[in-house]
């Protein structure tokens, strides 16, 4: 983030508060219903993730991709993965959360852990965390955003099924990995 | 009414149509940054009880995108059944959730949390990003191996309002009214655990509780569009194709065409009795009741589009129900088996009848009688595909392309 870094030189600007939850919330809502609305369809983040990786599979080894069915119907002969509305969504939350960031003084280059954890140890339990993450994410056909928020919206079964079982596995875990947060 | 959902690509063109895309990110990532979703510190407090913002963002965001798509449901600007809604694959979803439940404690973000994370300059948030590409990466190299699991307990558009089988307004109070208990017993818990002074939270929020509730209302008392009142509203457009023009009703020659046609997929939907069905029934015709049908309209939505639907009675009363219905309920290609089963039967019964005159019969009796039920045993029920060339007919099926949204966030 060194871009970042020097935007803070340039122009130091007092960290803010982040919004009460609730406001945040409701803001988050109005864009949900807003995509809704204009487009018939929800918000997403992994699917974008997804394609953009798939891209670059495709670039690396394309008879690879051509070979597995799940990755053939994304990158497979002509079809190019990027061509997807669900990855230009995906940039727009990257550059919507860099400019929030930057006009509430909140782009800082850190770390954020529990105290009794090393920052390389903190850097480990993402990487892995983030692995559960997106594996789970492809097997649920969505992540946070696209099934639990979106799906949730709607009303559909799945999808609740689908959020109270991340709030469980989480729960369920939180106090075997509590030194990690505490 | 406007059209919806907008064509964004038709209207602004490929780089008009992402830049939509792009601006609708934009504003989530901005929402998600405002509410702190950046930190993970913050994000995992949730799970110690301590700081409660993951839930109250996430539920306030849901109900609030919820009342706007059934407020403006009701009012008729949004139609309901063109948005695209999650279908349900139960068991891979619960299983799938649990482990990113796990993602989620360990490593501190969802994947659109740690997008803002990365794009605010946490570390753990670039760690995380590069997990979550690795996670996905070790998916598409696995999931040949379960494949069955990852496509089992498939049940279509499967909403609340089925499941529970009650009205959507009230689904819609039920779930307001949950979230907001649900907020009053995070607000609790962070005063035991965390020990936040209650009394410094803004008494706005009990406004807007209220305003959410006074919407949830005005949704349910105005009530969300019946069938008859989407046929209502396509009528003048559909009727005179439907009755004069006779645009829907395919001549059985088009049928057994439409049959051997491999680039159609094909459903063909007998709406008879259930005796009259085993007596005799066209091969693969599937049994229906008018309320069967209705409410597996959803899941036949998601049908691809080279689906064409054929419904069928014995003559064209129950048949042109049920093709409105379908139609009021937004499927495309829909069409009815002109002259139903009667008229079937009467070009392919017997050999020299193959240039029957079509006869319109009313009712919904069968002409033709069976002395054992044959089901599609009986010759008739998958004529020769020869036949096709010697029969005169006006072909209509033209297959429409889908309005709504193929796919959710997940593609």
């Amino acid at each position: 983030m060194t871009t970042a870094e020097k935007v803070q030189k340039r122009k130091p600007r007092d960290e803010k508060p982040f919004a009460h939850p609730y406001l945040a919330g409701t803001m988050l809502g109005l864009v949900l219903f807003a995509s809704f609305f204009i487009t018939g369809t929800g918000l997403g983040a992994s699917g974008g993730l997804n394609r953009i990786l798939v891209f670059f599979q495709d670039l690396v080894a394309p008879d690879h991709v051509n070979n597995t069915p799940y990755l053939l119907s994304l990158a497979g002969g002509d079809l190019n993965p990027l061509k997807s509305w669900i990855v230009y969504l995906t940039v727009g939350v990257v550059l919507g959360g860099f400019v929030s960031g930057w006009i509430n003084g909140r782009i800082k280059a850190e770390t954020n852990k529990g105290p009794q954890i090393t920052v390389q140890q903190r850097w480990l339990f993402a990487f892995i965390g983030g692995a559960f993450m997106g594996y789970g994410a492809r097997l649920a056909r969505g992540c946070t955003s696209g099934q639990a928020l979106s799906g949730g919206a709607v009303l559909s079964v799945g999808s609740w099924a689908f959020m109270f079982a991340v709030f469980a596995g989480a729960y369920a875990l939180a106090y075997f990995v509590r030194k990690l947060w505490n | 009414m406007a059209p919806f959902p907008l064509n964004v690509f038709e209207l602004f063109g490929e780089f008009g149509g992402y830049l939509v895309f792009l601006a609708i990110g934009f504003f989530f990532g901005y929402a998600l940054e405002i509410g702190g979703f950046g930190k993970s510190d913050k994000l995992a407090a949730q799970f110690y009880f301590k700081d409660l913002t993951v839930l109250k963002v996430m539920f306030t965001g849901i109900i609030v995108a919820m009342l706007g798509v059934f407020l403006t449901s009701a009012l008729g600007l949004l139609d309901y059944n063109l948005v695209w809604v999650n279908p349900t694959y139960l068991w891979p979803g619960i299983i799938g959730g649990l482990i990113m439940g796990v993602g989620f404690i360990v490593g501190g973000f969802c994947p659109g949390t740690s997008l803002v994370a990365m794009a605010t300059g946490k570390i753990d948030g670039i760690f995380f990003v590069l997990g979550v590409l690795f996670g996905i990466f070790t998916f598409g190299e696995t999931v040949e191996y379960f494949w069955d699991f990852f496509y089992s307990s498939y049940m279509g558009r499967f909403t609340l309002m089925d499941w529970l089988g009650i009205p959507t307004g009230y689904v819609v109070l039920i779930v307001v009214l949950m979230a907001l208990f649900m907020f009053w017993g995070g607000e609790q818990l962070e005063k035991i655990f965390g020990g936040k002074d209650l009394n410094k939270e803004p008494k706005l929020r009990y406004a807007w509780a209220g305003g959410l509730i006074v919407i949830a209302l005005a949704a349910l008392l105005i009530g969300q569009p019946t069938i008859a009142e989407k046929w209502d509203s396509l009528a003048a457009e559909k009727e005179p194709l439907l009755e004069d023009s006779r645009a829907y009703q395919i001549h059985p020659g088009e049928l057994l065409s439409v049959i051997h046609n491999d680039d159609i997929k094909l459903f063909m939907i007998d709406l008879r009795t259930e005796s009259d069905y085993n007596l005799f029934h066209i091969e693969d015709a599937e049994h229906y009741t008018l309320e069967q049908l209705e409410a597996d309209a959803a899941t036949l939505r998601l049908e691809p589009s080279n689906a064409v639907f054929v419904v069928m009675s014995n003559n064209e009363e129950l048949s042109t129900e049920a093709w409105k219905m379908l139609t009021a309920e937004n499927l495309h290609n829909v069409y009815i088996l002109e002259g139903g089963i009667n008229y079937w039967l009467d070009v392919f019964a017997s050999e020299s009848s193959h240039n029957a005159k079509l006869v319109i019969r009313p009712g919904e009796e069968m002409t033709h009688t069976f002395n054992a039920a044959l089901g599609a045993k009986h010759p008739a029920a998958s004529p020769d595909p020869h036949l096709i060339e010697e029969l005169e007919f006006e072909a209509k099926v033209k297959l429409e392309l889908k309005k709504g949204p193929s796919g959710g966030g997940c593609g």
